[in-house]
């Protein structure tokens, strides 16, 4: 059992905690997530690690709702319990001291900070591009311009900051003489597409980080497959990050909608067993 | 003295009737009564010989069980069981009998052999119902501590043996509930995880400490399991867990599936039960299963149970080349299974939305035999077919799971990423780590891990007594 020790909403539907995981947060490395489990009857999930704290045995994780199993999460209070978390899984970032353009993406950001802070750690430079579709779903801005030695937020409907895309933002910098060793891009997939779409003529290096369905998350079953560069990969055990050019998106986005029709009976199912009642 | 030749045939096993039991997960096989097992009992007449007990990969003391069964001592049954097998209960449901020892009965050479694990069955459900307990004198502490890793057949008989022994013994399992292959692969019809639990639990008794959630590779190394934890022998038991897909277009549609996620779904995520559960399991009308082994039967008939309306069996040898055992092959065909020899699929093509749809086969013909001593399967050019289904599952053999290699550049694997291991001790060339079960051998049985397993405490149990001797090989050759 894992206690809830806090818990922070970020966003409308994101919520922050900071979980007991002595031993998963003992060997963390930015770039891992683990998966966890909320009870007997619930499904195994996976969830990046934003952060860890050995010396408290803590672990924390920024969740968005978008089904059963995140919404029924982040309406987990601290004191209650996770039942199983498993990690770290994955293999972790490979943080060197190079020029980074870290874009974040709604969510995304959550995945991008570690791999900020591992850099900046290493003594590379940090160049963050942080978006969302608008002002309200922008999160982690203090703690990314905290890491970052540049900065830019953009939104897509210009509530906030630059009007545009994170596209739009990395075009600019480019176009400005910024140059990078690499890009590291998370967000949804359609954006992560894009930024590879916008550096792949430019041969700019882009790690990505996927998000496929996961049940194992231990190379055991093949459910989170993708294919890169043409060949077979485990996103769990050979991943989660891959070089952006080489990612098969289409065929992830494809496979992602394997249970849209069962999600949607559990949401709904869901919802209305924890309606207030009339 | 051997007793006299009674009936010549085994006391049948009530099943559920097959076409009540296709759509449920309920067990097939039902057990015997107190008064079956007696008659079935009663039919061993104690030969001279004993050649069953040669059989027997975890060397039950099999004459001595079954006439205590005869004798109606069963509390004596069950001691003389557990004192080889703590897991009677699976064995009793899963292990090919056919195969190991009511193949070397004696009664057997001229009539049917004696019913030896549906009595292991009995004699272990019978145990858990009235409650009896394991009286055999527990060993005092030796105060050395051993790690293994993975709680399947091979790391739970090592557990419980060396746990006899007196030593202190921690398992650390990936997934969230103990059991591996008997959890996430077996299916509820065949074996109950209800009784896997009790089992499970009946090592936690000897003082076994189990935990679930730890992925060694990840959380810990090997050499930290040494280092930093203080564990002065390892054995590794992990498995075959890792899926092969052949290299065919098509294979990473909606409602492609190695049989690892379609049974880890199925079992031990309770997805027929979504949605009470939360796992949800693809809505199936027409499933083909590729394989032949036991994991296919299993997810054939798991297929049936999930609602199809077709559940094919695709093999590309004949029934005589199958692997699985008959006893399924039966009762797969009465549930309503259909199966289709000498063919194999060539490309999978699905919808617009990237759901399976068609999957196309070719006939095969049998040629010359392969490393496997069976006749190889030849496709017949122009012999294409198409079957319409929305699923396929692959059940074609496992590789190794790769995060221990990957994790421990010092332990020897082979060109498959098995690791070698010595046959008799399970001992490998890294000092202090044994191995065995799947992750050395490749797909096999639950008690071949078991066998695996036993062998391995032993010389475990040399290696922590003499540690002087630096050559762990040494020590388990019996030097």
């Amino acid at each position: 059992m894992h206690r809830i020790l806090s818990k922070e909403t970020l966003a409308p539907d994101v919520v922050r905690f900071w979980i007991d995981a002595p031993v998963v947060a003992r060997k963390r490395r930015p770039g891992q997530f683990v998966i966890i489990r909320l009870k007997e009857d619930g499904e195994r999930i996976p969830l990046t690690i934003a952060d860890a704290d050995p010396s408290r045995g803590a672990i924390s994780l920024i969740i968005q709702g978008v089904g059963k199993s995140t919404f029924a999460l982040n309406a987990m209070e601290p004191g209650q319990a996770i039942l199983d978390v498993a990690g770290p899984l994955g293999l972790p970032t490979k943080i060197e001291p190079n020029r980074v353009c870290c874009i974040g993406g709604g969510i995304g950001a959550a995945v991008v900070y570690p791999i900020a802070c591992g850099v900046k750690a290493a003594g590379g430079h940090v160049v963050v591009i942080l978006g969302a579709r608008t002002r309200d779903l922008i999160i982690l801005e203090d703690d990314l311009r905290a890491v970052a030695h540049e900065m830019v937020v953009t939104t897509d409907d210009g509530s906030y900051g630059v009007h545009g895309l994170v596209t739009d933002a990395l075009k600019n910098l480019v176009a400005n003489g910024h140059t990078f060793d690499e890009v590291v891009a998370v967000g949804p997939l359609p954006m992560m597409r894009a930024v590879c779409d916008v550096t792949r003529p430019l041969n700019l290096r882009t790690i990505v980080s996927l998000n496929p369905i996961m049940i194992d998350g231990t190379g055991m079953c093949g459910g989170c497959r993708v294919t890169v560069g043409g060949e077979q990969k485990f996103v769990c055990v050979d991943g989660p990050e891959f070089d952006g050019h080489q990612v098969d998106f289409g065929e992830l986005s494809a496979r992602l909608k394997a249970y849209r029709e069962q999600e949607a009976i559990a949401l709904k199912r869901y919802r209305e067993m924890t309606a207030p009642s009339a | 003295m051997a007793k006299k030749i009674g009936l010549k045939t085994k006391t049948p096993m009530p099943c559920a009737d097959p076409q009540e039991r296709r759509h449920a997960f309920s067990e097939v096989a039902l057990g015997y009564t107190t008064e079956m097992a007696l008659v079935e009992a009663d039919r061993c007449i104690q030969c001279k010989n004993r050649p069953c007990v040669a059989g027997c990969p975890v060397e039950i003391d099999i004459p001595t069980f079954v006439r205590q069964i005869a004798e109606k001592d069963f509390q004596g049954a069950f001691n003389t069981m557990v004192s080889k097998n703590v897991l009677p209960a699976i064995c009793g449901r899963v292990c090919p009998q056919e195969e190991q020892c009511e193949k070397l009965c004696t009664l057997g050479v001229k009539f049917e052999p004696v019913g030896i694990g549906r009595l292991e069955r009995f004699i272990a459900d019978f145990a858990a119902e009235m409650k009896l307990v394991d009286t055999a004198e527990r060993k005092p502490p030796t105060g050395h501590k051993v790690a293994i890793v993975g709680s399947g057949p091979a790391g739970l008989t090592v557990a419980a043996d060396l746990a006899k022994m007196g030593h202190s013994v921690t398992v650390f399992e990936a997934l969230h509930k103990p059991g591996g292959v008997l959890i996430y692969g077996i299916p509820e019809f065949r074996l109950p995880k209800a009784i896997v639990e009790r089992e499970v639990n009946g090592l936690k008794n000897l003082g076994v400490e189990i935990k679930t959630n730890h992925v060694i590779g990840r959380c810990f190394t090997i050499d930290e399991l040494f280092n930093e934890l203080g564990f002065e022998a390892i054995f590794i038991g992990t498995g075959a867990g890792l899926p092969h897909f052949p290299k065919i277009p098509g294979i990473n549609l909606i409602g492609v599936f190695s049989a690892n996620e379609y049974l880890t779904r199925s079992n031990l995520m309770k997805a027929y039960r979504f949605p009470e559960y939360d796992t949800p399991a693809i809505h199936s009308r027409n499933v083909a299963v590729i394989g032949g082994g036991n994991t296919a039967m299993d997810s054939v008939r798991t297929a049936l149970r999930l609602g199809a309306d077709h559940a094919y069996l695709v093999y590309r040898r004949t029934r005589t080349e199958m692997p699985a055992r008959n006893e399924e092959i039966e009762h797969a065909i009465e549930e309503g299974v259909e199966i289709m020899m000498l063919a194999a699929p060539t490309e999978i093509f699905g919808d617009p939305q990237s759901r399976v749809r068609l999957m196309r086969c070719i006939r095969m013909e049998l040629g010359e035999p392969d490393a496997s001593g069976r006749r190889s399967p030849v496709p017949k050019p122009g012999s294409e077919f198409d079957l319409e289904v929305d699923t396929v599952v692959f059940a074609v053999g496992q590789g190794a799971n790769p995060l221990i290699r990957s994790t421990t550049p010092d332990l020897p694997v082979n060109k498959w990423g098995n690791i070698v291991a010595e046959p008799s001790s399970g001992a490998t060339a890294k000092r202090g780590v044994f191995a065995g079960g799947d992750i050395v051998t490749g797909g096999a049985t639950v008690i071949s891990a078991m066998g695996a397993g036993r062998q391995a405490a032993r010389a475990i149990d040399k290696f922590l007594r003499y540690p002087g001797k630096d050559d762990a090989k040494a020590v388990a050759s019996g030097e």
